[in-house]
Parts: structure tokens; sequence; C-alpha cells
């Protein structure tokens, strides 16, 4: 990993407007990512967890354009050149996504159902006008047996495929441009466990051969833990807290992150049967609550805590780690490996 | 052990069937195992192992009209009269009087199950209206709590939404509130809180716990969770391939499982603190269609696998205390046979300690 940060993200913001009536009139906006900051280094990989609709994928979107940003930066230095991706245009963007590539969330949904595994993976390719037909269908090939499959399955629909091949495939595409950074979207959530360690070991290894940086989002906060260098938690479309994978699990500083780790289901019949659960919801995203959007179901929340928003501040005596609570350096919460 | 008395369920046998264009697939291959009342079940395994058609099974729904019981048992010991499941007709005013009343589902697809030109409240009205014998106005109360207790907020205006309205996470929400409002004898969740967060999942099965403390009904949950079934299950069925390959305590699957399946299935979970090269199983669970029997379906993943598991299918073992394996490793005859030669259960220690 290098000190070079490939990715540096400024308060970047997706609302969505919400419509009404015959005439559509705008009645509001459903705020999905809500003024984030963050930057990824070369070579790392960074995770990106939080609750169901609290903008992950939106972000993740968003930074590839497949989303176009309501606000903010989107520095991306693939190389030597920093590029605004928020800023490019259709020709400039279709350049840049060489660089950058997504995998999907849903290895069901994902790929064509109509094409074949060779003409999915060959895609970009053919998108970009790279080389010859005979080449791209040669480069499949290769990048097939790199994930775990064979190139003998190049003329194969995905409906022949079980759901981690279809995964391996959609792994395989968004290899197929030699990319510098992938923004892996919950890319083993549909998977069974033992094909989630397949799946998970192959991004590993094609991340030491190639020298990517990933951004990983996930809900599973194990799975993660496993695959990151750093870890980002997300609430109701803000960045909570930016810590170390290790950090993170041992001591949180925000009270969102100790509550996601309370809730953990572990593998172990010993370590209780009750699980700690946050009570409430997640808020609708189109009305945050005011001060901290936390504060509904923040067990610590003061009178503070409902008038003012804390903005994303340095934890106290660490270099990177960051956390958007007034207290961050008062309360003492608890980590996951604390727990008995 | 259990007294017939206690018990709720025992399945003997059971057999279920698809014909599908290649022929035919096993779904659930000779499945037995048996519930108490008031207990957990759990029945974890990859995906396609056959754990929600074990579940259709014991509602007697199954899909139609390519799916049927063929053979086996179900009985069903939650009335006066014992009662076989199996041997009655799927539309019997019998079986439409046990399901959703005795015998309650929460199914995985939340979507397919609620329906969509329906507000979620008229559904649940319906639902406690149905089982509870009350008015209107009480089930509209009752539904409103239902949607609370699982963590619906403002429930007295999300009555009125549409199923599309809600999110996934809502939908399964909804859907077990459904299921639990009619107090049912036992309750199949068939994966209920996969597609939430963790969050959620925690207040879901914190109110399943706090329920059946409440109610004292049978649990049989579902997962291919295996954090989700140690938190909740008292014994847990292990399948793979439509088999029953171990069944177990939960201590027991969890602190010394026998099974090489289970043991895999143990060691490919990622452990927070531990960012080692996670092992995973190669391979995938094998095609059931038209699969033909006489071997072991695990042996292609199988690191143990032996001649004979290629071979022989391999016979279902009890220890009498409970804990059942199916697998060769742990034939006492078979090992017997082998211990000159090649002693099956050294050779299982052995491998055991390669993979650790
Ligand atoms: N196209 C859209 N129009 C309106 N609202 C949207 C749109 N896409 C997403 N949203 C809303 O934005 C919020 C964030 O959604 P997003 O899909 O980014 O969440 P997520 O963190 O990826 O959730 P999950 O874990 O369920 O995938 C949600 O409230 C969602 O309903
Ligand atoms: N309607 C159907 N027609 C034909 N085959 C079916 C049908 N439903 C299920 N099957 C097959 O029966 C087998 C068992 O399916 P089942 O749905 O019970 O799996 P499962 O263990 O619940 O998997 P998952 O974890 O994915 O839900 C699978 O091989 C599946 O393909
Ligand atoms: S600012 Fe207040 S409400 Fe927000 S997380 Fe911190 S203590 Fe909780
Ligand atoms: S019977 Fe043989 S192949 Fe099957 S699980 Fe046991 S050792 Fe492995
Ligand atoms: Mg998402
Ligand atoms: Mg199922």
């Amino acid at each position: 990993m290098s000190d070079k940060r490939i990715l540096e993200v400024r308060n970047l913001k997706k609302y969505f407007p919400i419509q009404k009536g015959v005439f559509r009139r705008v009645v509001g906006h459903v705020r999905a990512v809500d003024g984030i900051d963050f930057y990824i280094k070369e070579g790392e990989c960074v995770g990106l967890v939080g609750e169901s609709g609290c903008g992950k994928t939106t972000a993740g979107r968003s930074l590839i354009r497949l989303l176009d940003p309501t606000e903010g930066e989107v520095l991306f230095t693939p190389h030597d050149k920093t590029v605004d991706m928020a800023a490019l245009d259709k020709q400039g963007l279709k350049q840049m996504r060489q660089d950058m590539q997504y995998v999907f969330q849903d290895p069901f949904a994902s790929l064509n159902p109509r094409m074949t595994v060779g003409r999915i993976v060959s895609e970009p390719m053919k998108i970009q006008e790279i080389g010859t037909h005979k080449e791209r269908m040669l480069r499949a090939g290769e990048l097939l047996e790199k994930v775990g499959l064979s190139a003998s399955q190049m003329g194969r629909f995905p409906h022949e495929f079980s759901g981690g091949q279809r995964q391996r495939i959609g792994i395989a595409r968004s290899l197929s441009l030699n990319p510098r950074f992938v923004i892996c979207d919950e890319p083993v959530s549909a998977l069974d466990v033992s094909v989630q360690a397949q799946v998970l070991n192959l991004l590993k290894d094609l991340q030491d051969e190639f020298d990517l940086t990933y951004l990983f989002v996930a809900h599973d906060l194990s799975v993660v833990e496993h695959i990151s260098d750093r870890i980002m938690v997300m609430y109701l479309g803000r960045i909570v807290e930016i810590a170390g994978a290790s950090e993170l699990y041992e001591t949180p500083k925000h009270p969102y992150t100790e509550a996601l780790l309370k809730a953990i289901p572990i593998a172990d019949p010993k370590l209780g049967r009750r699980r700690i659960a946050l009570e409430g919801s997640v808020p609708d995203p189109a009305n945050p609550p005011e001060g901290c959007n936390f504060n509904t179901r923040c067990a610590y929340a003061t009178d503070r805590c409902h008038k003012e928003d804390p903005s994303l501040q340095p934890v106290k005596g660490s270099e990177e780690r960051m956390a958007a609570c007034h207290y961050v350096n008062e309360l003492e919460l608890t980590g996951f490996l604390v727990r008995e | 052990m259990a007294t017939n008395k206690e018990r709720l369920l025992d399945v003997q046998n059971l057999e279920t069937q698809f014909r599908t264009e290649e022929g035919i697939l096993r779904a659930v291959d000779r499945v037995s195992f048996h519930l108490n009342k008031g207990e957990t079940l759990g029945i974890v395994g990859e995906s396609g192992c056959g754990k929600s058609i074990t579940a259709k099974s014991l509602m007697n729904l199954v899909p139609q009209p390519r799916g049927k019981i063929v053979g086996g048992k179900i009985m069903y010991y939650g009335r006066s009269e014992p009662m076989d499941i199996a041997s009655y007709h799927h539309n019997s005013s019998e079986m439409r009087t046990i399901r959703g009343n005795e015998i309650s589902m929460i199914f995985q697809e939340p979507m397919t199950s609620l329906n969509p030109v329906f507000t979620v409240g008229n559904q649940l009205m319906e639902a406690v209206m149905l089982h509870q014998k009350v008015g209107k106005r009480e089930a509209k109360q009752r539904a409103i709590e239902m949607l609370a207790k699982v963590g619906i907020s403002t429930p007295e205006k999300r009555i009125d939404r549409f199923p599309h309205e809600f999110s996934g996470g809502m939908r399964q929400r909804a859907m077990i509130a459904m299921a639990l409002s009619c107090n049912p004898h036992l309750l199949i969740a068939d994966e209920p809180t996969t597609a939430l967060d963790v969050t959620v999942e925690a207040q879901i099965l914190n109110l399943m716990l706090d329920l059946q403390d409440e109610m004292g009904m049978a649990i049989i949950m579902i997962t291919h969770d295996l954090g989700v079934i140690a938190g909740i299950a008292t014994r847990v069925v292990v399948m793979y391939a439509g088999w029953v390959v171990e069944m177990a305590t939960t201590e027991d699957i969890f602190y010394s499982p026998k099974h090489p399946y289970t043991k895999a299935l143990l060691q490919s979970i990622p452990k927070i603190g531990n960012r080692e090269r996670l092992l995973s199983i190669p391979g995938t669970v094998p095609d059931l269609n038209n699969l033909e029997r006489g071997w072991c379906y695990f042996a292609p993943r199988c690191p143990h696998a032996m001649d004979i598991c290629r071979q022989k299918e391999p016979p279902l073992i009890d220890d009498n205390g409970g804990h059942a394996v199916k697998c060769w490793l742990w034939d006492k005859e078979f090992v017997g046979q082998q211990n000159d030669e090649h002693p099956a259960e050294e050779q299982a220690k052995t491998a055991e300690e390669q993979t650790h």
C-alpha cells in the first residue's frame, strides 16, 4: 500500500427528488448521500458498512457516475493525472471507466441472461473498442481462468452457473480493462458461506496480483473486517466513523458503531442467546432528525444532540480516525472483542 | 430423551421429489428428525440443499403440480389424536385448519407471500380475523400492535401502505407479524432474517425468543447462517443435497462436529479478529437433478473421501445420545475392517490437523 491517495471524495451528495401529483411536482428530497468526505490510498481495501438504505450503493454508484452526484467532488488519480469524476462529460467518463470498475450486488440480476459468458466478460473491452473480437475472446478466456472458471465455459449462459460462479463472472468482467480501482457492492452477500469464502479469497488474491484498490460495500461486519484495511461506517447518508479495521472493532468511537458490533451474530452458542438489539429503525432519509441524525436511537443522546449536528472530527490521539459525535473523546464505548 | 407426550413432530424418512424436464429431483431424501414442544430446532445448509422444501413438506405445501411427498411420515402430535400430515391431501380441510393456525410459516420470499394489491394492514387484519374470531376494530388494533412489535415505526400510519411501499426489511417484518398473529404451536421460519440488517435481525430474533417464552410455541428455524443458529436453536439438523448429514444439540454441532461438511462450514465463516485466509469448501453442491444414489454426495468436496464413499451411500449413524452423522468415517464396522490398513478415524484426525 502506498501513501498516494487514489481517490479523494469531498462533500459528495446525492439527493433523489420526491415527486407528487400529475405535474410531478417536487415535494422533497431523499438525502441518500448527504455530504461525505473520505479518501482511499492506492492498494488499500476500504470497507463501507451500514444498515440497509443508509446510502452505500448510492455512494458507490455516484463515485463511478452510474448516478450523477448532486454536489461534491470525486478526485480520482489512477496514474499521475487527477480528474474529478463528478465533473466529467460522457467521453471523459468512458475513458475513466477503464480504471474504475463496479461489481454489482446481485449475481443473478447483473448478468444479461441472453449473452454468453464470453460476451459478458469481453463487453467492456468492446465498448472501449479494445482489440479485435478474437483478442477480446482470448482475454475473456484468460480472465475466466483467473477467477477459477474455465475458458472452455465461455460459450455457456449465466443460468448454467451457480451463484458463486456467476459472481466470479461479474468479477472477471470488472477486471477485463485492467482497472486500478474496483467498487465491490456486496459481492458475497448472496452467496453461501463456503462459496463466500472462495470469492473473498479470490478478491484478496486478485488484489495482490494486480495491486488493486477496493471499496468494499457490505452489511456483514465479519466479512468486512476480514477483507478491509480501513472501515467506514455509514448512517442515514453520512459517514459516522472511519477507522482501521481492528481499531474499529476493538475500540469503536461512535455509538452507532458500538450498536452494530453488539448485534453481530456469532457462531458460538456460549456467547449468549440474546444479542443486544439497537432499538427502532433507520429514520426516513427524506426527513432526517434535527441535530445529530442518530439521536432517535442513541443511548447517549443529550439535549445538545437534538440541536447541533456533529461533524466528522478527528479522534484525539489518532491520526486517521474520525467520528461524527459530540462526545467522541468522552464516551467509553464497548468493542467487539471485549464482549464476553 | 423426550417421551412421546412432549413430542410435537416426528418426521420419519420423508421423501419429497420433483418431476423435472430431466427426470426426478429428490429435494428431500429420507429425512428424519423430531421436534419437542416449545423447542427450537435449527436447519442449516447451503443453497439448494432442501431446507425450504423440507419446511413446505411439513406444511403439506409442496409446489404443485411437479412436487410430491412420495414417502415417509410427518407425525404431528399437536391435537388430541396423532396425525400423519403426509397422508392428507394438501387441500384437505384438516390441512387448511392446521396451516396458519397451529403451524404457521414465514416464507423466504416475502414479496411473493404478500399480495401487492392489498394494504399490509388489510392482509394482517384478515389473518387475525380468520384465526382469532375478533371484530374488525380489534383486528386492526392487534395488527398495529404486531407491526410495532416487529419494529415498524409509526405503525398506525404504515398499516395503510401497500407492500411495495415497504422496504424489503419492513416487508419481512410484516410477514413475521402475520405469522405470529395467530399464536401457533409451531412456527416454521424460513430464513426470516436473511434479507435484514444485523440490527433488525437481532431485534427479530429477540422478539421470537420473547414470544416463545410467552406462548411456548416450538420453532423450526431455517437458515444458512450459523451465527443465527448458535443464538436461537437448541438442536440442529445439517442438510446437504437433500440429506440430513448431521443432527445433534447445538453445543455438539459447534464444539464437537462430526461430519466433514459441518466442520468445513464452521471453518469457512469469517471470524472477527482473525484475518487469516478463509478455509473454503472447494466446488459446489451437486445438481440434484437425476442424481444417482449409491455414494456420498459430499465426496467430490470432502477432504477425507475414501473409495467406499464413491461406491456406497454412507449410513446414518446414531450414537444413541441423539448425535447422528451420515458418514463412513463414523461407521464402527467399516472403521473396524479398515483398522489394519487405513484406520479411518486416524485418517480423519490427521486430515483434520492438516486443515486446522
Ligand atoms: N432511484 C432512487 N430514487 C429514490 N430514492 C432512492 C433511489 N435509490 C435509492 N433511493 C433511496 O436512497 C436511500 C439509500 O439507498 P441505497 O440503495 O444507497 O442504500 P444501501 O445502503 O445500498 O442499502 P442496501 O444495504 O439495502 O443495499 C434509501 O432510502 C433508498 O430508498
Ligand atoms: N418448484 C420446483 N421445481 C423443481 N425443483 C425445485 C422446485 N423447488 C425447489 N426445487 C429444487 O429442490 C431442491 C431443494 O430446494 P430448496 O428450495 O428446498 O433449497 P434450500 O435449501 O431452501 O435453498 P436456499 O438456501 O437457496 O433457499 C433444489 O435443488 C431446487 O432446485
Ligand atoms: S452526537 Fe449525540 S446522538 Fe449523536 S451519536 Fe453522539 S451522543 Fe449520540
Ligand atoms: S462418507 Fe466419505 S466422502 Fe462422505 S463425508 Fe464421510 S468421509 Fe467424506
Ligand atoms: Mg446497496
Ligand atoms: Mg430456501
